[in-house]
């Protein structure tokens, strides 16, 4: 009996997790995505639990306690800041659970060699080299290692030669019986060119880094599917590995980069070399008081949050400001450019917290036609994704990424600490132009200011 | 046709849907979409539980059951509790008071 109901549930479970992306489509339908797809899970789980082989209860209850009583608390307790943390430890644990699969299935010693062995291999590497790769974006991310890239000579030669090492092995366990050191050796090469492929990249790739991984966590899911012949596994790591996959083709393109070069350019320490050459050049700047008075005899405000914004927690400011300027009948919307932030959609995510209306965040490619009617652009936090070098100057490291034109607004506001290179350390033209007023300062404690001159 | 044959045909037609449900999602929601998907791969708790649930399992396979187990759960409760987070806090405008 219980045979027969078990592919129903399985089946339905599937269900639930295409509907659940499915639903993600739209705001107004997302809650009811994450319902579904939790249902899917569950039901996951129970089918699981109810199947014929598994027959001892006691650990596996106990390990479901023990994740939910850790799980559940990281997610209420992180600060919405830290979400790009909190998902790559997610990831890590995930693809941790998924590699210990692995380990567990082949020293069982029942997976034939060829394809089964194949996708075991596979598992394995995904698992392994994605545990200890989100582990060291987490770590970048909180800011327990530098978020630099850190580069040596022959960085590349040394990680690719360590993912062919665990290739060739992994070759090896496939076609023969391999010697009781293969698999070890297998595991150590996974997870140290996970640590390889991360160290070398900064910040501002975390975005496609992060997404990579999750295709990754995805494609291991899925390669257990194979293992274990298990088609629920196979459907749901499959849409994580598609999902994860064109979230970094987008983040790819909003860079004008290729994966390639996002893994292994270490982008941020080629471009300082040039910035040092940069001559000093005046800006004007300008205080509070008078950002205020702009603001205030403007029509039309657009605000470009970046990273600095994150960082500086000024998001909440921001809503008030936002509130202040549309009481006075200025319009003001906000672009959010694809990479701005350290994941997908980070911006839009901080924003939302602080209670701006989501139909109020405009993409970029929606809303650069606007800049030239606008009165004034007003950007805070933000800086690579304004320079509009990547537009004219051909020999920029940037040139070709697509940018905010906040050039062609009338007026353009920019609240930063310090004159300081951003993230690709290059000199931003847009801070030397004519119309351009330069705010230093904590963007939380400016927009206060701001706030203040205008009562 | 043989089991991992069959296998293949749901891989590659379940990762064409997933691109084309994926490409549809609006901007605003990367985030949470990337966390979503986050919390599905987590699906990797139903391999935890058969491995570490069979009647004659090892001792290195109950424990290293157990740890994935553990491990696969704090990724699905963390994944879908922050997901579901984030989505409360995205709101319309509302009616203009006047």
């Amino acid at each position: 009996m219980i045979e027969n109901v078990l592919p129903a549930i399985y089946l339905l479970a599937s269900v639930g997790f295409i509907l659940a992306v499915k639903w993600m489509n739209n705001p107004a339908t997302a809650r009811r995505g994450v319902i579904i797809g939790e249902i899917g899970m569950l039901l996951a789980v129970i089918g699981t639990l109810l199947r014929p082989e598994v027959v001892e209860y006691r650990w596996i209850l106990v390990g479901l306690a023990i994740g939910s009583a850790i799980g559940a608390p990281l997610a209420y307790l992180m600060p919405m800041t830290a979400v790009p943390q909190l998902t790559a430890l997610s990831h890590a644990f995930g693809a941790l659970a998924s590699a210990l699969i692995g380990t567990a299935e082949f020293y069982k010693g029942e997976i034939p060699l060829g394809f089964p062995m194949g996708a075991l291999v596979l598992e394995s590497l995904l698992g392994f080299l994605t545990t200890t790769a989100s582990i060291i974006a987490f770590a970048k991310l909180q800011e327990l290692m530098p978020t630099r890239p850190m580069t040596y000579k022959g960085q590349n030669v040394v990680s690719l030669s360590m993912l062919t090492a665990a290739i060739v092995i992994g070759g090896w366990m496939v076609a023969a019986p391999a010697p009781t050191w293969a698999f070890p050796a297998f595991i150590a090469l996974s997870m140290g060119f996970g640590i390889m492929l991360v160290i070398p990249i900064g910040g501002a790739d975390m975005p496609t880094v992060i997404a990579l991984l999750n295709s990754y966590a995805g494609v291991a899911a899925a390669a257990m599917g194979f293992v274990l012949n298990n088609r629920l596994l196979i459907i749901a790591g499959a849409l994580n590995g598609s999902a994860g996959l064109i979230l970094s083709i987008i983040m790819c393109k909003a860079m004008n980069r290729s994966f390639t070069n996002v893994l292994f350019g270490a982008f941020g320490q080629l471009a300082t070399a040039v910035a040092g050459t940069a001559a000093q050049r005046p800006v004007r700047s300008a205080t509070p008081d008078e950002a205020a008075s702009i603001l205030d005899s403007a029509r039309t405000v657009i605000v470009i949050p970046g990273y600095g914004m994150a960082v500086a927690q000024a998001q909440h400011k921001i809503r008030e400001l936002y509130d202040a300027l549309s009481k006075r009948g200025i319009d003001v919307r906000f672009a959010i450019h694809p990479v701005a932030g350290r994941m997908p959609g980070h911006m839009n995510v901080l924003l939302a917290e602080a209670d701006i209306p989501y139909d109020r965040l405009i993409e970029m490619d929606e809303i650069n036609g606007d800049f030239p009617q606008t009165d004034v652009a007003l950007i805070i936090g933000a800086n690579d994704v304004t320079n509009p070098a990547a537009r004219t100057d051909h020999s920029s490291p940037i040139f070709g990424m697509p940018i905010l034109e906040a050039h062609k607004a009338r007026t353009v506001l920019v609240v930063k600490r310090s004159m300081a290179a951003g993230y690709a350390g290059l000199d931003n033209d847009l801070f030397y132009l004519d119309k351009t007023m330069m705010i230093f300062g904590d963007a939380k404690k400016v927009v206060e200011d701001i706030i203040k001159a205008l009562h | 046709m043989q089991s991992y044959e069959f296998g293949l045909y749901v891989f590659m037609l379940a990762a064409f849907l997933g691109f084309e449900l994926v490409k549809r999602v609006s901007p605003l929601l990367h985030t949470p979409l990337m966390s979503l998907s986050n919390a599905i791969s987590a699906i990797a708790v139903v391999g935890a539980i058969l491995i570490s649930g069979e009647k004659d399992a090892s001792t290195l396979q109950r424990i290293l059951g157990f740890i994935a187990v553990v491990c696969a759960t704090l990724n699905v409760v963390a994944g879908y509790l922050i997901t579901d987070r984030m989505l409360k806090m995205f709101r319309k405008r509302e009616p203009e008071k006047k």
